[in-house]
């Protein structure tokens, strides 16, 4: 029984829950069982809210005995550790917010709470969400439960993680140049990165400004699309939360892609891809096509091969201004040094892990004076071309349709000496920030027993087009019903 | 092109990170060969193209300037390192 519990994706434990079969106590408690049993192993989650769960549970279960209750009501959902939960330790896997304790929640987290949501825990992450295999946590790396000795992709590889090895029903991650559909690609799971300005980043902690998204990652397409429903929308504490009103993105699952439009812009099948990924996808898109879509595999995105050099410009400028806050002065680890300025520089020497000081020192050079023209200025003006690029596409096609990786995940410590390496492993998703479009990983097979991930990319606010998409090709296939053997 | 060991404290000075002699040279290293892959976007033709700040067309987006409730005192300074009263202390900023 506690077994079956903890491979319900959010529809079925609905069902379960608003019919009584089942009380969200009951659910939880299942849940907190399979989290102490396998997580030493995987080590997905920072912090475990054990209490804070039963609470909510109790509460959830008052209000499931009546109608009209969300779906999302008593279902436990994992936040990851770079989201401010207010009264739950927040640390963005760094040292040097090793005990914040936030005082407000983020604005999905009190939509969350609206819901009655179970908030089960806060899940571990490459620290403020630099990395792609969440080996660069301050506190442990996490495992991909497909295989122990892999990474589980980055940055949300604990969100990842935890919804794959069942651990949690649910769970939100953010989104910066992959940092949900790479993770959801290596661990088998859907993960949907929302346009920019769809989902409020009011208590998100900021990475890059003008990247940043908070989105779900999910068993399936179905759940995906309620989660969007909850944490989507307009809120006027986000100067950069777009007035667009939320659709029900349910209502666009229905399996027919007759006349729907696909491109396959040929630069993301990269030279040096590995060869069974390419086929797994080119399998995949012949799937679109039986179910009705019209493809056309002759899409061509010539500044695709800049967008990496544009990202890790723009993106660690923008940290190094983002990270500049962290002082040691209001919060955070804060080293005691006799002047105020060596204060400083040690509580950020200390503070910090390598890949962040690699970062905030990339950003920093790129915006000195003798040199913002050269790359700052040069990396904004290639992302327009980048973007216009995109916008022609998409006159053309409804939907365009890549690997979500290179590669299956690879092995812990294999890229970790190496950050350009490391970098690459982004290179299908990075493009999609940086032009501010709605994308969406789902299972689209294996190889040798390790996950393939496919990446449908939307219009703005084309969500609805994108999960449609997906829905189809997920409900034609198994990939979904896997679980690991954890 | 190659970061001069100036170049990385000049760089480590203005983010204000303390680094060791061995960060300076791993950093210098690592940062070299990261600057070195950017040179690919002199490529680029982007005469008269206008930069992208980000992909929304909002702008000036503003609130009226009116006096709300902010959080309250002693959940700000909950979180302080070093407490003085209704003040985060810190080290003397002038000597």
């Amino acid at each position: 029984m506690p077994d079956s519990l903890t491979r319900l994706t959010i529809h079925e434990a609905c069902e379960l829950l608003k019919s009584r079969q089942l009380s969200s106590v009951e659910l939880t408690r299942a849940y907190l069982e399979r989290i102490h049993r396998v997580d030493p192993r995987i080590q997905a989650f920072v912090t475990v809210t054990d209490e804070l769960a039963l609470q909510q549970a109790e509460d959830a279960d008052r209000l499931l005995a009546h109608d009209g209750v969300s779906p999302l009501a008593g279902i436990p959902v994992l936040i990851k550790d770079v989201i401010c939960t207010k009264g739950v330790r927040t640390t963005c896997s760094s040292r040097i917010l090793e005990n914040l304790v936030p005082p407000y929640d983020a604005a999905v987290v009190e939509k969350l709470k609206a819901c009655n949501a179970v908030i089960i825990g806060k899940a571990n992450m490459d620290e403020f969400a630099m990395g792609s295999s969440t080996e660069n946590s301050a506190f442990f790396p996490t495992r991909n439960p497909w295989d122990l000795s892999r990474v589980p992709g980055g940055s949300s590889g604990g969100s990842a993680a935890g919804v794959a090895s069942g651990e949690t029903v649910y769970a939100l991650g953010s989104d910066t140049g992959g940092s949900i559909r790479q993770p959801a690609g290596f661990c088998s799971v859907t993960g949907l990165k929302p346009t920019y300005g769809r989902v409020s980043r009011y208590g998100l902690v900021a990475f890059a400004s003008s990247l940043d998204q908070i989105g779900p990652l999910t068993h399936d397409v179905t759940d995906c699309a309620l989660v969007m429903n909850a944490i989507a929308g307009y809120d006027r504490r986000d100067s950069t939360s777009v007035p667009q009103a939320v659709t029900d993105y349910t209502q666009c699952l229905n399996a027919d892609l007759k006349g729907i439009r696909i491109g396959i812009p040929r630069e993301y099948f990269v030279e040096g891809m590995q060869a069974e990924v390419a086929t797994a996808i080119k399998t995949a898109i012949g799937q679109l096509e039986e179910l009705g879509a019209e493809v056309d595999w002759e899409v061509s995105l010539p500044h695709t091969p800049y967008a990496l050099a544009v990202y890790y410009i723009i993106a660690p400028s923008e940290a190094s201004a983002n990270l500049a806050r962290y002082d040691g002065v209001k919060y955070g680890f804060s080293y005691q040094a006799p002047t105020m300025w060596e204060s400083l520089e040690k509580t950020r020497q200390f503070g910090f892990g390598a890949e962040v000081k690699r970062r905030i020192m990339l950003g920093t050079y790129a915006l000195s004076a003798g040199y913002y023209d050269a790359y700052y200025l040069k990396a904004q003006k290639v992302r327009t071309l980048i973007r216009r690029e995109f916008d022609g596409a998409f006159e053309k096609y409804d939907a365009l349709v890549t690997p979500t990786s290179p590669t299956v995940p690879f092995k812990i410590g294999e890229k970790v000496d190496d950050p350009l390496q490391m970098y690459l492993s982004d290179v299908c998703t990075l493009p999609i920030n940086i032009a501010g479009l709605p994308a969406i990983s789902i299972p689209a097979g294996f190889a040798d027993g390790l996950p393939i991930g496919m990446q449908i990319i939307g219009k703005p606010f084309g969500e609805e087009t994108i999960l449609k998409v997906a829905h189809a090709y997920e409900q034609s296939t198994d990939w979904h019903k896997r679980r690991p053997n954890i | 092109m190659k970061l001069s060991r100036e170049e990385v404290l000049h760089i480590a000075r203005l983010a204000r990170l303390g680094l060791t002699d061995e960060d300076v040279d791993r950093f210098r290293e690592q940062l070299s060969n990261i600057l070195e892959n950017f040179e690919i976007l002199r490529q680029v033709d982007t005469t008269d193209v206008p930069p992208t700040a980000q992909s929304v067309t909002l702008q000036s987006v503003m609130r009226d300037d009116e006096v709300a409730p902010s959080l309250p005192p002693e959940d700000i300074l909950a979180n302080a390192p070093r407490r003085e009263g209704d003040c985060f202390r810190v080290r003397a900023v002038l000597e």
